[in-house]
């Protein structure tokens, strides 16, 4: 098996230690310096001046295969995430076909182990074809092969009350977590943007925060009432945010996301009409974004996940209501959260890898993801170059796809290395 | 002078609103004349792109650009609500290789002329003769100079002149643009619609708002109906067309609370019975014909003001 | 300030207005069917100068108004889009009349071109006369006046200002050396 060593780096900001790996594993941290220069191993990672953390795990992805191979695959997909600093990714399920069956999610897990350079966990439709009316086999896609746990109908929102409480009251079999995506579809007809004071004067349909917050609110009452684990995917409004602080303050089982682009971007870049920024949720106001950022660090929204959502260039090519909703994240989400909270001071390393590593593998119920940087740990980390900062350009995106908001913005610094179970796939900011 | 491009009314400073409107004083006449035309914008192509339906607006375009001597061509595409992007931009592509040196644009995707404009797909100028529900720019021109002609026995400016604009403002662009444009010349605007047909923010817009036309009505110097789709109804904007004409209808009961010298707008096509009254319709205040007539005159100055100088940069440079 | 000359000082102005009505009306025999119409800026004010001054001498009012070329110019695509001047043509029109075009500087005569090309579409006048105040040469068509307040040979690059009072304060006509070239509200005429 192959041996690895981090050299000086600084372990969630702090102590700059160096990394031995062996056989998939950490085989021993040690004080920078101690181990012999001339040691001999396999892989030689120089760390010095950056910050090491365990692997990102993203809790939402869209890898498109199958179905829309043109926009990202589920290789691509996987390097662009090993690019951002990630070891493992939950692929929704909002496929072609739909990932509504054991055969389904297996065939995603697996071109995921052959492409081997991230753990690959498909995520399972609650409904048959994202209908929102039938139930899923659940069941089938949680003893299959792929080990499905989290459930989700991302990209439509389980909208019939009835449904969503029994597919709460149907995962509690296997310990799974239902993943919401919150829009009521009655409140958002063909809605394009925020609504507000500036869709009513650009002239887009709106897409009202209280669409948002009333289903999160039914949810977690849901939630409490069949004693049942429930997820909010891509939270966007303060007052989400409030629904679920306050059904924590109730002791209901609810955890929740927010994405990198909700957490910086405002509506006021939807002036220009450009769809670069048409997304679902939509941007929204700046006091969303601060009171987002204030959940994320006081733990009331749990993770910070991408919602990668590729798509080619095609689909953003043109006027904004034909466009597609969307924005590519696995490649620039560290960078962001980096300047959002670590750069900012609000957060320090050990809080932002338990939103952007340890609490996404456990809502997952990832066991070798997420673990802590110490020895007998499984070796999925990843380390962040404060120095290396650069302008983000589309060539430079691994992705597939080239939707980034981020294009011609510059990026606080970059990922140097990651280490996926115990194999290097980024070197020196590249593919290995 | 202008710049460019013609977006939005929400461009136009107070200076140019009033070159665009005095130029199309000084071009009015050659509608009088029994040869209609000026060799103005010979040479020049001028595209028509109307992806939506619209026969009243695009024949005053075409109108106007042949009087100014320009080649028209004009392009119907009727996009359909899943017509892919594909269509505008390759078709903006077709007319960049076929030489334009304008387009107009009436799109139903709110946004598609600024996108035209700024996508790098073309190099001319681009003309937005409608957007979704967001601007008609031209139309507010030519009510602003209907209104001028008009209001306060014509005396020639629009300070302080009261305009009640009843009806969809959601869905308006009409009304969004007659608002910025008028703010801009002074003149004093109310809204009037129930509740469902208001925007969300339209508080902060530079007018006033009311969910009752009576009131409103002594004092005005123009009424300004807008057309109301009785398909809203399915969306739950309004109970039923019965209700809507009893509430914000203009009848002729309500016609005889107005002053004598003030005016009826519409900007066409008009549901008689619905939101405006055939006995108003047809009424001497009812200035929709000369609205129309205005219509031709307003777009030559536009493209006049737009065309008929040295090529502009993107920015607005020579 | 600059080397600007003054050729033509308010009494050369005031007596050449009266020496150019008398030529008018000596040409058409009276007042006849005279319809004068001056180009914007500064030929309406001329305009109305040799109006008033031939009703002083025949005693009988000319119709007087003014002719805006700008949308018939051939240069327009070589600057930036110009505002448009008015054009009033008094009632009873230029049919079977005799026009008068009025403007202050006769050059390559591209001016006066346009302005045939405007009358064109405006009637048909049995005859067009031209009255300028000043003639500097440069000709680039076959366009020659027919009452002129002065010939002034100049060189390309200097150019030649006539001001009126009613909008610049002042009556003179002034040669300026080109690099001495103050802007003005009207472009030279050409």
């Amino acid at each position: 098996m192959t041996s690895t060593i981090i050299r000086g780096g600084a372990l969630y900001g702090e102590a700059v230690q160096d990394i031995v790996i062996a056989d998939g594993s950490i085989d021993a941290i040690v004080p920078t310096g101690q181990i012999a220069a001339d040691r001999r191993f396999d892989v030689e990672l120089d760390a010095r001046g950056c910050t090491v953390i365990p692997g990102l795990v993203d809790l939402h992805t869209h890898l498109r295969e199958p179905g829309r191979e043109d926009a990202e695959t589920i290789a691509t997909g996987s390097q662009a995430a090993a690019k951002g600093g990630y070891t493992c990714v939950h692929a929704m399920a909002n496929t072609s076909p739909v990932a509504d069956t054991a055969g389904v999610v297996e065939q995603v897990w697996r071109r995921g182990v052959d492409t081997g350079v991230v753990d690959v966990r498909p995520v399972g439709a609650v409904t048959v074809g994202l209908g929102g009316e039938q139930l899923a086999e659940l069941g089938a896609m949680a003893s299959s092969a792929a080990a499905v746990r989290v459930f989700s109908d991302d990209g439509l929102c389980v909208h019939d009350p009835l449904l969503m409480r029994r597919a709460l009251e149907y995962v509690k079999t296997f310990d799974g977590v239902i993943a919401q995506h919150a829009q009521d579809p009655r409140l958002t007809q063909g809605a394009q943007m925020n609504e507000g004071e500036l869709s009513g004067r650009l002239g887009l349909a709106g897409w009202p925060a209280v669409a948002e917050e009333s289903i999160i609110a039914r949810d977690v009452l849901l939630a409490e009432h069949v004693g049942s684990r429930l997820h909010v995917c891509h939270v966007s409004t303060a007052g989400s945010v409030e629904v679920i602080r306050w059904a924590k303050g109730r002791g209901i089982s609810v955890t929740a996301e927010a994405t990198p682009h909700h957490l910086l971007l405002t509506e006021d870049l939807v002036e220009s009409f450009d769809p670069i920024f048409k997304v679902n949720p939509p941007l929204r106001r700046n006091e969303d974004v601060q009171a987002l950022r204030e959940a994320v660090v006081d733990g009331t929204i749990d993770i910070i996940a991408t919602d990668h959502a590729p798509h080619p260039r095609e689909d953003k090519d043109c006027e904004w209501a034909a466009a597609a909703m969307g924005m590519v994240g696995l490649e620039t989400a560290l960078a962001i959260a980096v300047q959002v909270f670590i750069e900012s001071g609000l957060m320090d390393w050990h809080t932002l890898a338990d939103r952007m590593s340890v609490t996404p593998a456990r809502i997952g119920q990832v066991a070798d993801q997420g673990m802590p940087l110490s020895e007998g740990s499984v070796a999925n980390l990843t380390v962040w170059d404060p120095t290396m900062s650069r302008t983000l350009e589309a060539e430079s995106l691994t992705s597939k796809s080239r939707n980034s908001p981020y294009l011609g913005r510059e990026l606080p610094g970059s990922v140097r290395h990651v280490v996926f179970r115990g194999t290097a796939t980024v070197v020196d900011g590249g593919l290995a | 002078m202008l710049g460019k491009h013609l977006l939005s009314a929400a461009d136009l400073d107070r200076e140019q609103a009033l070159t665009i409107l005095d130029t199309t004083t000084e071009l009015a006449s050659v509608t009088e004349r029994s040869v209609k035309k000026l060799p103005t914008l010979r040479g020049r192509t001028v595209v028509n792109l109307f992806f939506e339906d619209s026969t009243r607006t695009r024949l005053s375009f075409e109108l106007a650009a042949k009087r100014l001597s320009a080649d028209v061509i004009t392009f119907s595409a009727k996009g359909s609500s899943v017509s892919k992007g594909e269509s505008l931009k390759d078709t903006a592509l077709t007319l960049e290789a076929m030489g334009a040196d304008a387009v107009i644009i009436r799109h139903s995707a709110s946004g598609a002329p600024l996108r035209l404009a700024t996508a790098g797909w073309i190099d001319g100028t681009v003309i937005n003769a409608g957007d979704g529900t967001h601007e008609h720019p031209t139309q507010a021109l030519l009510d602003a100079y209907t209104l001028r002609a008009h209001v306060r026995d014509g005396r020639g400016h629009l300070e302080g002149v009261r305009v009640v604009i009843v009806g969809d403002v959601l869905h308006s662009r009409v009304a969004r643009s007659n608002v910025l444009l008028l703010h801009t010349l002074g003149a004093h605007v109310t809204l009037v619609a129930p509740p469902t047909l208001l925007p969300v923010g339209v508080e902060s817009w530079p007018c006033e708002v009311s969910y009752h036309l009576d009131p409103v009505l002594s004092g005005a110097d123009a009424v300004m109906m807008l057309r109301v789709q009785a398909e809203r109804m399915a969306g739950s904007y309004f109970p039923s067309t019965l209700e809507y004409s009893r509430m914000y209808g203009l009848d002729a009961r309500r016609l005889d609370r107005l002053d004598p010298g003030a005016i009826v707008m519409h900007p066409g096509p008009m549901n008689r019975g619905l939101e405006i009254s055939a006995d108003v319709a047809d009424s001497p205040q009812a200035v929709v014909v000369e609205q129309v007539a205005n219509g031709v005159n307003v777009r030559m100055a536009c493209l006049y003001l737009l065309l008929g100088g040295a090529a502009m940069e993107g920015d607005g440079q020579l | 300030m600059s080397s600007a000359r003054v050729v033509l000082d308010e009494a050369d102005i005031r007596r050449a207005v009266r020496r150019i009505a008398h030529e008018i009306t000596e040409k058409s025999r009276g007042t006849g069917d005279l319809v004068l119409l001056g180009i914007p800026t500064r030929g309406v004010y001329l305009a109305r100068r040799i109006a008033a001054a031939i009703s002083e001498i025949e005693d009988q009012m000319v119709p007087c108004g003014s002719l805006d070329v700008t949308l018939y110019r051939d240069d327009l695509r070589l600057r930036q889009v110009r505002a448009l001047e008015p054009t009033e043509i008094p009632p009873g029109g230029i049919d079977d009349r005799t026009v008068v075009l009025v403007d202050d500087v006769l050059y390559s005569g591209r001016t006066i071109r346009a302005a045939l090309d405007a009358i064109n579409e405006l009637g048909r006048p049995s005859a067009v006369r031209l009255a300028v105040m000043v003639d500097r040469g440069h000709r680039e068509l076959p366009i020659r006046p027919d009452f002129v307040g002065k010939n002034l040979p100049t060189a390309k690059d200097e150019s030649v200002r006539v001001r009126f009072a009613e909008v610049d304060n002042v009556d003179e006509v002034v040669i300026q050396g080109a690099s001495e070239v103050e802007p003005s509200r009207g472009v030279d005429a050409r």
